[in-house]
């Protein structure tokens, strides 16, 4: 009895003590080093305050993440925090009311908000059409163009700033042996990125800020043209297409067959410690024909959602930990940790007066692409269903560089496809 | 005087067989329904609207000549996967049999990889087909043949087809073995005298009394082929390239998994279910008749 007793104190004691620290957890999709970084950060979130503790949950890949949140939203479940890729930013910003603004969560929590914070790419695309912001950026990142300067420096050629000049230069590789380039992810860099570096639109709406997009710029001159250019240089050997596998065009760049890589600026890190040739890292080029005043690219990455409908406690905590991990410290150290973009401006500036920038100079590229002049469409896109018409331009790529079809009838393909999946999803979200 | 044999009806088999009955209803006849319900709905993600739309779902499969290739595709990579899983297996279940000395190490090598899971049969695929560092691509280049797993339709296709097969030769291979054990040794001894030819015996005497497990495996392969290989599927060329290796199941998963078409993949998994039952149908029909057992 008296033993009981003790116990059921004990554990009052205990629970009150569990009661004052309100707890959150945050569902992510980051593994590996990347995770441990994620997990380093949550602990010293914790270890900072006593009032809120933050819990992280590694879910798998991005889709894996989004579609365990859906499951979880559906059955009243979800977290409060959940990170959706670039590919997904539609998916949640259409859904009314499931993610709260962060704009709004940390108003309401006392922290003082200011979208000019942040770096101009980032900026806005997780924002909706007025430029609030719903998604808060996290891990962040933009294409780059990477190059092996030994076998550059044998050719006597330097990297490329446009696409005219890398195809002089891929002439003077191809006389030594080399094949030029290869690039992972052909619809993000080969469509999105082209469309934002040019400052082209990539879709109808406002590319689809406005409302639910329902066609997608994609079978247009400007992309006729660089896909049958494309083509030709895959025919000449100069541009080496290995399918739509990540890796399996970045391998090549790093056992020097090819000596260009088009690969996101988050590579840099595992690249620098694994190549055995000196690295360098410049803009993502563009066509002077298309746009001589070319300017900046669209982030690629993920952004952290907070779940709507949580108690207000909950909420607090969650603006807690997003003004902890803005801060320019913490963004440093996310930054130098995995390679990812810095989302603010102090946080870029920290970490310039840090010196870092004067040892990797790689690390630098991916900001300051990110931070050139941009216009009309250079603010982000919005695309329902974008995961399904991104595997559409998979398909048909694959088809035109194994000499299937022509590029205009792929395009015409993904067109007509795309149209058919956006206009469906934007009738799901009215 | 003669005792009549008589159940009485009482509750109790019927309380025995609702846990029975509960589980499938709960795993298999509710998310059927609800399959088959969210077919014929246009719905976002978040379940936060959802609109009736007929057989637009249906309707936009079937005119997608992505979606007919599918089909084509999912019978195609069956058939051959079953076959040569099939008889692969029995050539080594026969000639394993037949080993008098050293047969347990034949039978131990050839079960080996009985417990790989498709997608870890399919990661070591990936590796060993790679095309920068793949072993058999680099055997194939010796040989002049540019073998690309990433860019090539037939090509990837091909690897998956080894992959599948290799995984299930040996699952085959068990069966095969202990049906083969099971017939009477008196029987072979009978036709030994009477007919000398090996492949003659076999065909007329060993292969017939093997037909039902040759007809479970069959049934069972057919299953494999269609819904299992999934995982080498996704591990090895993701449906790519060009969408050549899309399988039915690969598809549902991709529209309604990464896609989160919900309508979509909701009306492909209510063709499959169809397609299922018409093969079984057919399977029990042509076949099963032609089974002694």
């Amino acid at each position: 009895m008296k033993k009981q007793l003790i116990t059921g104190v004990l554990a009052s004691v205990l629970s009150t003590t569990a009661m004052a620290e309100t707890n959150i957890t945050w569902w992510h999709a980051m593994s590996g080093q990347l995770g441990e970084t994620v997990n380093t950060i949550a602990r010293d979130f914790n270890a900072l305050q006593d009032e809120y503790k933050i819990t992280p949950v590694f879910k798998g890949s991005y889709v894996e993440t989004l579609t365990a949140g859906i499951a979880a939203y559906r059955a009243d479940q979800a977290p409060n925090i959940l990170q959706v890729a670039d590919v997904g930013a539609a998916t949640i910003i259409n859904a009314p009311g499931v993610a709260k603004p962060v704009e709004d969560i940390l108003v309401q929590s006392g922290y003082s908000f200011n979208n000019k914070d942040y770096i101009a790419g980032v900026r806005n695309f997780y924002a909706d059409s007025n430029g609030k912001m719903i998604g808060m950026p996290f891990n962040s990142s933009t294409p780059v163009l990477y190059y092996n300067k030994d076998i550059l420096a044998k050719a006597g050629v330097e990297a490329p700033k446009t696409y005219e000049d890398l195809e002089q230069v891929a002439k003077k590789l191809k006389a030594q042996g080399y094949a030029t380039f290869s690039q992972s992810l052909t619809p993000w860099i080969m469509f999105e990125n082209f469309k934002s570096r040019h400052n082209l639109p990539v879709a109808n709406k406002n590319n689809g800020f406005d409302a639910p997009a329902t066609n997608i710029m994609i079978n247009t001159p400007d992309m006729a043209m660089h896909f049958n250019k494309l083509k030709e240089w895959s025919d000449k050997g100069y541009y080496k297409y290995y399918g739509s596998d990540w890796d399996a065009n970045q391998q090549p760049f790093e056992k020097e067959k090819v000596a260009m890589w088009l690969g996101s600026s988050g590579s840099f890190g595992g690249l620098r410690n694994r190549v055995d040739f000196e690295l360098g890292t410049t803009y993502l080029p563009y066509w002077k024909s298309v746009n001589k005043e070319a300017g900046r690219t669209f982030i690629g990455g993920a952004a952290l959602f907070a779940i709507d409908g949580k108690p207000q406690k909950e909420q607090q905590a969650v603006a807690a930990f997003f003004s902890y991990l803005t801060s320019p410290e913490t963004q440093m150290f996310w930054h130098k940790s995995t390679g990812y973009v810095t989302v603010t401006k102090a946080a870029y500036e920290l970490t310039k007066k840090s010196g870092y920038y004067q040892e990797q100079p790689d690390a630098e590229v991916g900001v300051k692409q990110l931070s050139l002049p941009g216009g009309e469409w250079t603010r982000g896109y919005r695309l329902g269903f974008y995961s399904q018409i991104q595997e559409v331009m998979h398909r048909e790529f694959d088809n035109v560089f194994a000499d299937r079809i022509t590029v205009e009838k792929a395009l015409a393909n993904i067109d007509k496809e795309s149209q058919v999946m956006l206009n469906r999803f934007a009738r799901s979200v009215r | 005087m003669e005792q009549r044999q008589q159940f009485t009806h009482s509750a109790l088999p019927y309380a025995l067989l609702v846990p029975q009955i509960a589980i499938i209803a709960v795993f298999f006849f509710y998310p059927a329904a609800e399959a088959i319900y969210l077919s014929f709905m246009l719905e976002d993600p978040w379940g936060l609207s959802s609109t009736f739309v007929g057989l637009e779902n249906y309707d936009i499969i079937f005119s997608s000549a992505e979606y007919l290739r599918s089909i084509f595709f999912t019978v195609g990579f069956a058939i051959v996967v079953s076959f040569l899983s099939l008889a692969i297996a029995l050539l080594l279940a026969v000639k394993a049999n037949n080993i008098l000395h050293g047969k347990s190490a034949y039978k131990i090598t050839l079960t080996w990889v009985y417990a790989v899971a498709p997608a870890v049969a399919g990661i070591m695929g990936g590796f060993i087909f790679n095309p920068h560092i793949g072993v058999f691509t680099d055997i194939f280049a010796s040989l002049g043949w540019d073998f690309s797993l990433y860019t090539n339709p037939f090509d990837a296709t091909l690897t998956l087809v080894l992959v599948s097969v290799w995984k299930q030769v040996s699952v085959n291979f068990i069966y095969f073995l202990a049906g083969l054990q099971s017939i009477s040794y008196a029987v072979n001894e009978a036709a030994m005298l009477d007919c000398e030819s090996d492949r003659r015996r076999f065909w007329t005497i060993t292969f017939p009394l093997l037909a039902p497990t040759g007809f479970f495996l069959l049934v069972i392969n057919l299953t494999y082929a269609f819904f299992e290989t999934f995982g080498v599927i996704d591990t090895l060329t993701s449906g790519g390239p060009g969408g050549g290796t899309t399988s039915l199941v690969y598809k549902i998963y991709r529209d309604g998994f990464i896609g989160t078409d919900i309508g979509g993949s909701a009306a492909q998994s209510v063709v499959l279910l169809v397609l299922v039952l018409m093969l079984t149908w057919v399977q029990f029909k042509f076949i099963e008749k032609r089974v002694h057992y």
